[in-house]
């Protein structure tokens, strides 16, 4: 083989694997988006539409009305539930995030003896998975009146001791010299976290913000266990009521999963930097 | 704020190195100093002992604010409810969370004693044994497709990251109801049905268990952009030299990939396999929303995960003191797991 015919071989079969990688990225990017678009097509078409074996890419005429049924239906209080929802995640990421970040800060810098045995304690926690002690949990909660109540719902999820960790880790590294000119201007311990390290940790609060915010609005097994009630259903449970009861109105649920997956979409969009800097950090230094 | 007119004599001080006790005390000593001039109770700060190395007061003070909330939080929801309910399990606590009637270890004999119970474990093991290596491929592959493609790469993982944001609840609703249901108009049956395939009742269809591949894929799509990006990650953090150096030697391809890409890969690889052994040993929300009741009609599940199980005895026959136990038994099967395999993989090893 002459050096001309190796090298236009050597083109020609870099040309095919980049066809090839091409047509695996269409195939992909195709599977991983059609449940979108299968919710979305669902979501505007009436019954009929959907169970009928004819393919139809989208629907003829829009039925925007399955999003007005969907919050017109009263046994379903869509609209309460949304609102629990957002109420529960809105503050369950900043606060979760905050208080960790105190604790990693004081972990991390103030050298009070003890200290150690007390990291101890927070790392042991990290041992047992949150789902699995839903029953001691809902015993505390249940006897503390929190059945069927938003800060129920709320209030164990606040705890996390794998964000104080992957804060202390944080603030170890932080520049000692930042401090430093605070310490100068007289700052106490506290005084130095709340002026300087937590002002300086805004990636890190955002990225670590934003996962708490899409766990606490994804989370389904507790919110399941404390509010068996309606009027403290989060948007998951109405959602999964609607998919379990006897009767399926399937137009409704894909209206309804449209508004459950909708505002996180958006939210992930907006904030994408910080929760793939938030998956990397939390990922690899467990 | 205003600089305390005793800073410059604790910080003057020569002391070892700044993140010492010492050095932290140094500056505990400030700010008890600063906060002592206004107060006449604070005359110790003048006295023999205020420059020793030893944490202040303040030092305590801030230590306290800042993690009392997160201390209190845990003893509470961790400590004494696992406490609590290491008493229930062994109780007889049926219809109350009050520890009343002692029986010893009856309830862990009861729990192990029920086929349901067992067959929950042995379906947790079965799910864990597909889920983990099939997710770890994925992603890894993911991760290396996206990896090298220079342009759109940042839409691309976009793309395999946005299931991330769905629920599992709003999730199983769409492979129940429009991919993998049983009628001629879900996607499965519609693309089998242009390759002369009858369609088929995916979630009910026990023998092959069709059911399988609807857990699978679906916790394939939601899982698998997160993991790609702690791939990712850690294929950034490869050194491009060793890739130079060994294509110098003339390895290409595979090769590269197992003796360089993979090694490299390995802490990651390691935390990958260790959350995937956790999420999945948790699986419960797909199960419970594909196979309870609705469209599949049948109203029992064909398989339960252990935590199902929980679900319907502590919350369901409001038996706490059998849910305690077996809330136990979970905890301890992960625990073993994740040690177990942090022995065999070195995990942590690095952790100081």
């Amino acid at each position: 083989m002459t050096t001309a015919a190796r090298l236009s071989a050597a083109r020609l079969s870099a040309a095919l694997r980049l066809c090839a990688r091409g047509l695996l990225v269409g195939l992909l990017t195709t599977a991983f988006l059609t449940p979108f678009y299968l919710m979305l097509r669902g979501s505007l078409m009436d019954a009929r539409g959907i169970t009928s074996p004819h393919w139809t890419w989208w629907p003829s005429t829009m039925h925007f009305e399955n999003f007005s049924a969907l919050f017109g239906d009263p046994t379903l209080s869509m609209g309460r539930a949304l609102a629990n929802s957002t109420v529960i995640a809105l503050v369950t990421a900043p606060v979760s995030t905050l208080l960790a970040s105190a604790a990693g800060y004081a972990f991390a810098r103030i050298p009070v003896p003890g200290r150690g045995v007390l990291l101890g304690l927070v790392v042991a926690t990290l041992m047992i998975p949150g789902s699995v002690t839903f029953v001691p949990t809902f015993v505390v909660v249940g006897s503390l009146g929190g059945v069927n109540t938003l800060w129920g719902i709320i209030v164990p999820g606040l705890f996390n001791p794998f964000a104080v960790l992957l804060f202390r880790n944080f603030y170890l590294q932080f520049p000692a010299e930042i401090e430093e000119a605070g310490r100068l201007d007289g700052l106490g311990w506290f005084g130095l976290y709340r002026r300087i390290a937590l002002p300086n940790s805004g990636a890190m609060l955002a990225s670590l913000g934003a996962l708490a915010f899409i766990d606490s609005w994804n989370s389904f097994l507790w919110p399941l266990v404390i509010g068996q009630d309606p009027s403290a259903w989060t948007a998951q449970i109405a959602l999964s009521t609607f998919l379990t009861s006897q009767t399926i109105n399937l137009p409704g649920l894909f209206a309804g999963a449209v508004v459950t997956i909708v505002p996180l979409v958006v939210m992930f969009l907006v904030a994408q930097r910080y929760i793939v800097a938030g998956i990397a950090t939390s990922g690899l230094k467990g | 704020m205003l600089p305390a007119p005793e800073t410059t004599g604790p910080s003057g001080r020569p002391g070892p190195s700044r993140r010492s006790v010492a050095g932290a005390a140094r500056a505990g000593g400030l700010r008890a100093g600063r906060r002592g001039a206004g107060r006449p109770s604070s005359g110790r700060r003048s006295g023999p002992g205020a420059g020793r190395p030893r944490a202040g007061r303040s030092a305590w003070i801030a230590f306290a604010l800042l993690t009392a909330p997160m201390l209190i939080g845990l003893g509470v929801f961790k400590y004494v409810a696992i406490g609590w309910s290491f008493l229930l399990s062994l109780s007889d606590a049926r219809g109350t969370i009050a520890p009343s009637r002692w029986v010893g270890l009856d309830n862990y004999r009861a729990l192990l004693s029920d086929g349901a119970f067992r067959g929950s474990l042995t379906q947790i093991l079965l799910f864990t044994a597909f889920i983990v290596p099939v997710t770890f491929a994925a992603s890894l592959g993911l991760a290396l497709l996206v990896h090298r493609i220079r342009r759109g790469r940042a839409a691309l993982r976009t793309v395999f990251l946005i299931p991330a944001a769905v629920s599992y609840v709003a999730a199983s609703l769409l492979w129940k109801m429009c991919l993998f249901n049983g009628l001629p108009s879900g996607i499965a049956n519609t693309l089998g049905g242009w390759f002369g395939m009858d369609p088929v009742p995916w979630l009910q269809t026990t023998s092959p268990p069709l059911y399988w591949i609807v857990l699978v894929t679906l916790r394939l799509w939601l899982q698998v952009g997160f993991y790609m990006v702690l791939f990712l990650a850690g294929l950034q953090g490869i050194p491009k030299d060793l890739y130079e150096a060994a294509a110098l030697d003339g390895a290409t391809g595979l090769r590269l990939l197992r003796r360089i890409t993979l090694p490299m890969l390995r802490n990651t690889s390691v935390a990958v396999l260790m959350l995937l052994f956790i999420a999945a040993f948790q699986a419960f929300d797909e199960f419970y929303n594909l196979f309870n009741s609705g469209l599949s009609g049948t109203g029992s599940a064909p398989v339960q995960t252990p935590l199902g199980y929980l679900y319907n005895t502590a919350m369901g026959s409001q038996d706490y003191g059998l849910g305690s136990a077996g809330a136990f038994v979970l905890t301890a099967l992960i625990v073993g797991v994740t040690l177990i395999q942090g022995r065999f993989t070195g995990f942590g090893r690095s952790e100081g």
